[in-house]
């Protein structure tokens, strides 16, 4: 391939469009068909996930199963921002990330069931899928590993000269990990077009982050990297959109990485065995009732008139029958053939 | 006597050695406020205080750092890493400072830390949550390496660890902490209340590192087996009919060798039995020495049965997972060999 000589390249001045330094955008304003698509997206997440956990609780996920319920708005928000080609990597809370990428919803629930047609063919379960053809560069079970990947994926675009971003998502736990500071400083040395986005979603797994982050504004955490980091309302999709424009803009006018600490909440336990004892329920009530993402959209379209109690029924109806479509399928879909035990592995 | 579960019997260890020496501090991830995610930590920080029992960032290369600096001065950190899997990013720690302190400093100083981990699969947790590293270990001179198959044992071996000047890897088969699981996953597991080896004594007693315990005795085959595989030895021993002696090794170094040669040479066939990877695995360490040693009484080939030679499988855990039939079938061509 003749892409392959390439040396990475300088990027020369006129390449680089200064950009003053990023302050919190204010959320932009969606037309009627953004609010009505990033509430289904977001109700999309949402069903699935609860179907989820209930085949959880039935037997038919096993071992480690992570929710997104509560955060849907961060990758609702920031997939409205993206380009074809732009990727993605998270950690293991992956599967809205998948769904916002376009995976199929079958494929995403038959991998938590360890079956044939799951993304990773079972193989990977919840926490390990992958899709070249959507970008989505997994889905990794271990803190903060996907930090480093992200960063070599900006590389490649700078390398192949191409316009994309990396969008590399960890949470607030990953951010204490010695590797996202030695990512950090090579994205900002090579100024490599990747958004670190961070989920701060106040736990890691049952440890608040006052326990555990000496500076708990992770938005700054790039400081002494020279990278610019902005705050976020993780919970209103409108602005993570407006901060997912500008976090974009900053990228690909070759100005080097940009953090974005999305403010946001699970509202679930870390994962399905975790009883969530390390906090009040009231705490949960009140961000599920001041602050819920999609009741915000829902809010906002009725108010404007844009959609109906019954139109939004429809619409879960009809997020519900994928969901429904996708567990039948996760439930009937045979397992892998112990043949495929011996595949895609040296030997 | 008391009744413990091997995540009570752990958890009791660290309270008596906390109780009793007021240099032993207890941290990791989760492991303050939370209790664990195993729950092993569960009530010391109340107990014992936030200076003593307390929460790290998800940062294991400077949480086993940290322990090292605070070993050197003469604290005796146990820590805990949330599960083996997340251990690689301290490998450096581990191999280039834990273990080489005493030797570079002319015995100077030393590096008293536990470093406890869940090892093992059979929870459906993946390539991420499933892992047996502990050759990763016993590769490394100055380490000292045990993984305990009963509360009794892990009680015992924990405080042995936490006394010892040199650093210690603690690894917990985590599909043990509730119950003796023999492997097969289709049956209710027998609770540690019930078992002989869940009666643990409430105070402070220690088993000795580096010593075998011979937990089937037998004549025909001798399978060398630690953690989980204890019970998958034995259960194959039952169901096969073949009289096999059973040795849990509970410490892999120092290695109990006498144990081992003296039951090969009884049984004159050996089996070596693990759950992790096969090349270069402990049991490639087991077969040497039983040939080293064992050469001119042996009857036939020393067999391995162990995890096979790829990532751990997620919805295949039980065909990677060795069993009692794969143990089972090994024990009988070792025996018409």
């Amino acid at each position: 391939m003749a892409t392959a000589a390439k040396k990475a390249p300088a990027k020369s001045k006129s390449d680089t469009k200064s950009l003053s330094a990023p302050v919190t955008p204010k959320p932009v304003d969606f037309t009627k068909e953004q609010d009505l698509a990033a509430y289904r997206e977001m109700l999309l997440i949402r069903r699935f996930e609860e179907k989820a956990g209930q085949l959880y609780g039935m037997g038919f996920i096993g071992g480690f199963c992570h929710l997104y319920i509560g955060q849907e708005a961060v990758v609702t928000g920031l997939q409205m921002s993206l380009i074809e080609g732009d990727q993605m990597i998270t950690a293991y809370r992956d599967h809205g990330h998948m769904l916002a990428m376009g995976l199929s919803a079958r494929g995403v629930m038959a991998e938590l069931t360890g079956r044939r047609g799951g993304l990773s063919k079972g193989k990977g379960g919840s926490m390990h899928m992958f899709s070249k053809e959507k970008h989505f560069y997994g889905g990794h079970g271990i803190v903060g590993a996907q930090v480093s990947l992200g960063t070599g994926l900006a590389f490649a675009n700078r390398y192949r000269e191409n316009p994309n971003v990396s969008v590399t998502y960890f949470g607030d736990g990953a951010a204490n990990q010695g590797q996202v500071y030695e990512s950090f400083n090579m994205a900002a040395l090579w100024k490599l077009p990747v958004i670190y986005v961070i989920e701060n979603n106040r736990y890691a797994m049952g440890t608040a982050v006052t326990r555990a982050s000496a500076e708990t504004d992770f938005s700054q955490r790039g400081v002494s990297f020279k990278i610019p980091g902005i705050k976020v309302d993780g919970m209103d999709v409108r602005a993570v959109k407006a901060a997912g424009d500008l976090a974009t803009e900053w990228c690909r006018s070759g100005n080097g990485p940009i953090i974005l600490e999305m403010e946001t909440y699970r509202y679930r336990g870390h994962s399905m065995s975790d009883p969530a004892k390390y906090r009040s329920k009231d705490e949960v009530q009140k961000m599920r009732s001041e602050h819920d993402p999609i009741e915000q959209v829902k809010a906002r379209l009725i108010a404007k008139k844009w959609a109906s109690e019954d139109d939004l029924k429809a619409v879960d109806k009809d997020v519900r029958d994928i969901v429904a479509d996708a567990a039948d399928f996760a439930q009937t879909d045979p397992e892998p053939d112990a043949s495929e035990l011996w595949t895609d592995i040296l030997i | 006597m008391p009744r413990m579960t091997m995540i009570e019997a752990i958890r009791s260890a660290m309270d008596v050695s906390m109780g009793r020496d007021d240099d032993v501090v207890v941290f990791g991830e989760d492991v303050g406020y939370f209790g664990g995610v195993f729950r092993c930590t569960q009530g010391l920080q109340q107990k014992y205080g936030r200076s003593r029992c307390f929460d790290a960032p998800i940062s294991e290369l400077g949480i086993v750092g940290a322990a090292i600096g605070m070993a050197s001065y003469g604290l005796k950190p146990c820590i805990e890493i949330q599960f083996a899997d997340y251990v690689y990013p301290a490998y450096d720690q581990i191999v280039s400072e834990a273990a080489r302190l005493r030797y570079r400093s002319n015995g100077e100083f030393t590096c008293p830390i536990v470093i406890r981990m869940p090892t093992g699969g059979g929870i459906f947790g993946g390539q991420t949550h499933s892992q047996s590293p502990e050759a990763l270990f016993t590769h490394v001179s100055g380490l000292k390496v045990v993984v305990p198959s009963n509360p009794l044992d892990a009680k015992g071996l924990l405080i042995a660890s936490i006394e010892d000047p040199d650093p210690v890897i603690f690894l917990e088969p985590k599909r043990l902490y509730n119950g003796p699981f023999d492997g097969h996953h289709d049956r209710p597991v027998t609770a540690w209340s019930k078992h002989e080896l869940g009666e643990v004594p409430e105070g402070h007693f220690t088993v000795p590192l580096g010593k075998a315990e011979i937990r089937r005795p037998g004549s025909a085959v001798t399978v060398l087996a630690y953690g989980t595989m204890v019970y998958v030895a034995q259960a194959a021993a039952e169901e096969t009919g073949i009289d096999a002696e059973v040795i849990d090794l509970r410490t892999l170094l120092p290695l109990d060798v006498e144990t081992i040669v003296a039951s090969v040479k009884k049984t004159r066939r050996c089996v070596v039995v693990h759950e992790a990877t096969l090349t270069s695995g402990f049991g490639a360490e087991l077969v040497s020495l039983v040939q080293e040693n064992c050469f001119y009484h042996l009857e036939a080939p020393v067999a391995r049965v162990t995890g096979w030679d790829t990532p751990y499988p997620h919805a295949q855990e039980w065909d990677y997972f060795p069993g009692p039939k794969r143990v089972g079938e090994a024990l009988i061509e070792t025996m018409e060999a």
